[in-house]
């Protein structure tokens, strides 16, 4: 086939015209890919339709709005002119190139353990391996006085560990110092898993700063980022190491489906990691000890889907669960593997606070294709035909049921979230409007 | 003057089963391919939105995933007599738009094919004589076997997560007692899922099949039996029975489509792209018309755009796939009055006949409203050529089934034969039977005739200025024949369940063919397949004998209706040919078998 020929014969030519270059080390620049991928650089660096690594992200913070930089290697506008010693001060240390303490918004509590060698692999990709983009940086939009930068300079040098390589514990298991080198470095993991202190800092940068590590947060954008420590009710420990590799890997297991801020984690970065690094995640997170090691596993409880299948819709919220969500997550509310995640026993949906399950509901969400799992398996959103009421009721209900050990939900909640502004929203949540690119729909059923 | 696109590998025109196949297999072959769908995009989200698309009147009613008859249809006439008119309101047939075509918006049985309908003319000439088939029959042999596809036949049950009971299984016999098919050709494995659950309907018909001496057998059906995933990595969730499978988009991801069964895959390939509200104009021919040099589209803006390619696939719906040969000059056109040219010959259909069975109020709770488009069960006795035809003198055989894919709250009230079809008396009978009834079906197989055929239509065009495809179609002495042949033997299943009333609908002797009433959408020929140019439009490997970069996929390549769905048998088709392309014509582009 000509054009077959003809885009091989191209390519040759593009690869010897390449090889013309001062050669940068193409190992090494593969390898940087890889760990700006574990980092989940592009996830922030990106804006919405835009180049990769161009910035112009907003970012929503209690003072303003920030934006991210442009990181492509661009002599005029991104960081074309970054000696390594430059690059290794923004990522590591927090400091721009021309002196100014960086908003923490850009992790680099958690980047000051990356070893010296990933950073010199980071650089490499980024100034060899992306493509520059002409794009200048944005403003921010935070009022005076807040906007001055000084503060962070304070807050960098209360909050922000001292620069050091990772090194392993004495005597670590080798697999479970990676995970923790990835956990608690490049992946960031606890910037939206760890809750946060009065000044926005994370509570712990480890586990060994404590059991706030990785304890899950308060809602960021509308949504939970849930503890990743190993209890039963709303942490991990249900979950076995293959279960969560898998998850991580494809956004999906058995009983699990990906939802939230999570989704683009798994679809820009964890989906690229090697099997032995996703493990070594996993090995390392199962190490966290339980912030409340007296709780009980997960005790099913039948009541409710017997009621359901002799016709008993008198809990609050059967009724609207049996017409909404028992197609799919049934009624013994266990859904289908790898289809429709289970609820009963899901500790995503037992979390005292129970914002991303109303969000869910109100939303909808989309489980992504991903390489190793192509299929965007989607739930449709709820929020346009079900009311403030039975949206409380059914998750009341899904959190109450089957053994589940979640609490009772007001109706007040469901509109607190409907109404916050600062939440991720498709748009389809909102009420009339969600059809409205459909002419032949019905908006409106109720 | 059209815009001219950057070169690609391949394209594609139309994204149904064919198309989704095509590019899967030649995309894994690294070439490049471009797929050009006339209708829009298409997905289980938005258009399967649960519980949105539980809506009667936009999809069935409304035909929301049909044709556009206001931008191209057919015209329609009995015989070459007649002045042919445009099928303006869809009936008989319904032709899938949009991404997915017919595969996004079809039941789902998912057949196989009998052995002995590839070999059609061959068969009934050693067995009955060469004088059986009657005068003006043109049915033919496919010019492939059933052993040859048997591998592409079991790979694409593995990629729509058919679930189904094997009778043998390499010659081991495993399907007895089980719901397996004793008339069914040997497979080399399985069905990748066990058959769906019967309900009331089917176990009624199970039983009295049983009764009268014959063999009954579980439909196998791409509706899931149970979660899945394909050999693409794709998903299915299992079929719930909601009823809500022909005409609609499946929101539980249980029934199979291009879009969910493929497509998910192809969007991984970044030598893939699908551009919909591509309407193709023609493939675009080289001088001396033995090469095609691409195709050229109308896009959704309206302009006019020229996609260079190496290979051109037309995957579109069958009539369509005849059109577009037509319209291009591919192939030489079919004279009825001579027999001679290929293009359009052998059209035909299905010859369906039906038998409603009403019970008493309080006996049988047949659940109508409960069902899945592919499920059922059915009996094979008088399919294909499993019993003698020789003292009957007719061609042809038909499976019998219930079928029961989802009574729908506005067409879904059937009332016995003498009940008003309106009032307090329509309204007490519907209350009585609408739960205690059940529909079976005789889905005959239908042959090709000389004067049954497919050719451009002088007077009407379409909305962008071509002529339309003209159909010249009417029901033939063998097909009356063969309907009351098989609606006698039906019967006695029938009248095996002791019902209240029995409502029989079979063609008249004479009748003519009707637009308005529901049929199938099995429509074949046209484009036919076979082993002599003279007598077949593209070869066995569905190559067009006349340009050899332009193949052909689809029921258009059948040169006879079956007794079976064609779905099954398309697919197969699909993957053969695209196996052909791949491991022969890449290797050395060129006819694959010399004419």
């Amino acid at each position: 086939m000509k054009t077959i020929l003809s885009a091989l014969a191209l390519s040759l030519l593009a690869s010897s015209a390449f090889a013309q270059d001062a050669a940068p080390d193409q190992a090494l620049i593969k390898q940087g890919e890889y760990l700006a991928r574990a980092g989940d650089c592009v996830a922030c660096h990106t804006a919405q339709g835009g180049k990769p690594f161009a910035g112009g992200l907003p970012m929503e913070t209690p003072i303003g709005t920030i934006y991210s930089t442009n990181i492509t290697p661009d002599k005029s506008t991104g960081i074309g002119n970054y000696s390594f010693e430059d690059f290794d001060k923004a990522v590591r240390h927090g400091i721009a190139k021309e002196g100014y303490t960086l908003y923490p918004a850009m992790p680099y509590p958690s980047y000051a353990r990356v070893t010296k060698e990933d950073m010199k692999a980071l650089y490499a990709y980024f100034m060899s391996g992306v493509d520059p983009v002409t794009k200048p940086n944005q403003d921010v939009d935070i009022p005076w006085p807040l906007s001055m930068r000084w503060p962070l300079a304070a807050w960098r040098m209360l909050f922000a560990p001292e620069v050091a390589d990772f090194t392993p514990a004495p005597g670590q298991d080798p697999v479970i110092a990676r995970g923790a080198y990835l956990v608690e470095g490049l992946g960031h993991c606890g910037a939206c898993h760890t809750p946060r202190g009065f000044a926005m800092q994370e509570k712990a940068l480890s586990d060994a700063d404590g059991k706030d590590f990785l304890a899950g947060s308060a809602p960021l954008e509308g949504w939970i980022a849930k503890s990743l420590r190993n209890d039963h009710k709303d942490g991990i420990a249900r979950w076995d190491e293959a279960q969560l590799v898998e998850f991580l890997k494809t956004g999906r297991s058995d009983d699990m489906a990906v939802f939230g801020g999570m989704t683009q984690v798994v679809e820009h970065s964890l989906q690229y990691l090697s099997d032995e690094d996703l493990t070594a995640i996993v090995r390392y997170l199962k190490t966290l000890s339980p912030v409340h090691p007296d709780a009980q596993p997960y005790q099913r409880n039948n009541a409710v889907s017997e009621a359901l299948v002799k016709g008993d819709e008198s809990p609050r919220g059967a009724a609207v669960y049996i017409d909404n969500c028992n197609a799919c997550h049934r009624s013994d509310g266990l859904g289908y593997d790898r289809a429709f995640p289970a609820l009963a026993g899901n500790p995503v949906v037992q979390t005292d606070d129970p914002t991303s399950l109303i969000h869910i509901v109100l939303e909808g969400g989309t489980l992504p294709g991903l390489k190793h799992a192509p299929s965007t398996i989607v739930m449709p959103p709820f929020g346009w035909r079900l009311d403030d009421q039975q949206v409380a009721d059914v998750v009341t209900f899904i959190r109450t049921s089957w053994g589940n050990k979640g609490g009772p939900v007001d109706p007040k909640a469901v509109a607190a979230l409907r109404n916050d502004k600062n939440r991720t929203t498709s748009g389809d949540d909102v009420g009339q409007t969600a059809y409205s690119n459909q002419p032949d729909q019905t908006p409106d059923l109720r | 003057m059209a815009k001219v696109m950057q070169k690609t590998d391949v394209v594609i025109v139309g994204f149904g089963w064919t198309g989704a196949i095509m590019a899967k297999e030649l995309t894994e072959a690294g070439l490049s391919v471009v797929a050009l769908e006339r209708g829009p995009m298409r997905d289980t989200y938005p258009d399967g939105s649960y519980p949105q698309v539980i809506d009667e009147l936009t999809y069935s009613i409304r035909r929301k995933l049909f044709m556009d008859n206001s931008k191209e249809t057919v015209t329609i006439r009995h015989t070459v007599n007649d002045t042919a008119l445009p099928y303006r309101q869809l009936g008989a047939f319904l032709p899938g738009d949009g991404v997915g075509g017919a595969g996004l918006h079809w039941s789902g049985v998912h057949f196989r094919v009998d052995p002995v309908e590839l070999r059609l003319r061959s068969h009934y000439e050693e067995r009955y004589g060469k004088n059986f088939i009657p005068d003006g029959m043109t049915i033919q042999d496919f010019g492939v076997t059933y052993e040859e596809l048997e591998p592409y036949f079991d790979f694409a049950e593995k990629v729509f997560g058919t679930s189904g009971q094997a009778w043998t299984v390499k010659g081991e016999l495993v399907g007895k007692g089980k719901g397996g098919n004793p008339f069914a050709p040997d497979r080399s494995d399985h069905f990748p899922l066990p058959p769906q659950k019967n309900p009331v309907s089917a176990q009624l018909f199970q039983k009295a099949a049983w009764d009268v001496g014959y063999h009954p057998y579980d439909l196998p059906s791409a509706n899931t039996s149970g979660p899945y995933t394909n050999p693409y990595g794709c998903q299915m969730g299992p079929c719930n029975f909601c009823g809500y499978c022909s005409g609609y988009v499946c929101y539980m991801y249980s029934k199979s489509s291009p879009n969910l069964n493929i497509l998910p895959a192809l969007r991984q390939e970044p030598g893939f792209e699908l551009r919909a509200g591509a309407h193709v104009l023609k493939v675009n021919l080289t001088d001396d018309k033995k090469l095609a040099t691409g195709v050229t589209y109308v896009d959704a803006q309206g302009n006019e755009i020229e996609q260079p390619a190496d290979i051109v696939i037309l995957g579109a719906f069958q009539f369509n796939n005849v059109r577009l040969m037509l319209l291009s000059g591919i192939g030489k056109p079919y004279d009825p009055k001579t027999g001679e040219g290929v293009v359009g010959k052998n059209f035909a259909y299905q010859n369906m006949a039906t038998i409603k069975v009403y019970f008493d109020k309080n006996q049988h709770f047949t659940n109508p409203f409960i069902g899945a488009g592919g499920n059922g069960v059915a009996v094979d006795d008088f399919n294909a050529d499993n019993f003698d035809h020789g003292p009957h003198g007719f061609v042809g055989g038909s499976p019998f089934w219930v079928n029961q894919a989802g009574t729908r709250p506005i067409a879904g009230v059937s009332n016995p034969s003498g009940t008003p079809n309106w009032g307090s008396q329509w309204k007490a009978a519907a209350a009585d039977y609408y739960n205690h009834q059940l529909s079976m079906d005789s889905h005959g197989a239908h042959q090709s005739y000389r004067g049954n055929y497919l050719d451009l239509d002088p007077t009407y065009k379409d909305a962008y200025g071509m002529p339309l495809l003209r159909m010249t179609f009417d029901w033939q002495e063998n097909d009356f024949k063969m309907t009351h042949f098989m609606v006698g033997k039906m019967k006695k299943i029938a009248e095996a369940m002791n019902p209240k009333a029995i409502n029989v609908q079979v063609k008249s002797p004479g009748t003519h063919f009707n637009t308005v009433s529901y049929q199938t959408t099995h429509l074949n020929g046209g484009a036919i397949m076979g082993t002599d140019p003279k007598t077949s439009a593209v070869n066995r490997y569905l190559q067009s004998w006349d340009v050899h970069n332009v193949f052909v996929p689809g029921a258009s390549a059948f040169p006879q209706g079956l007794g079976y769905n064609p779905t099954g048998l398309v697919a197969a088709l699909t993957y053969w040919s695209a196996r052909a392309i791949r491991e022969q014509y890449l290797k050395n582009p060129g006819p694959l078998v010399q004419a």
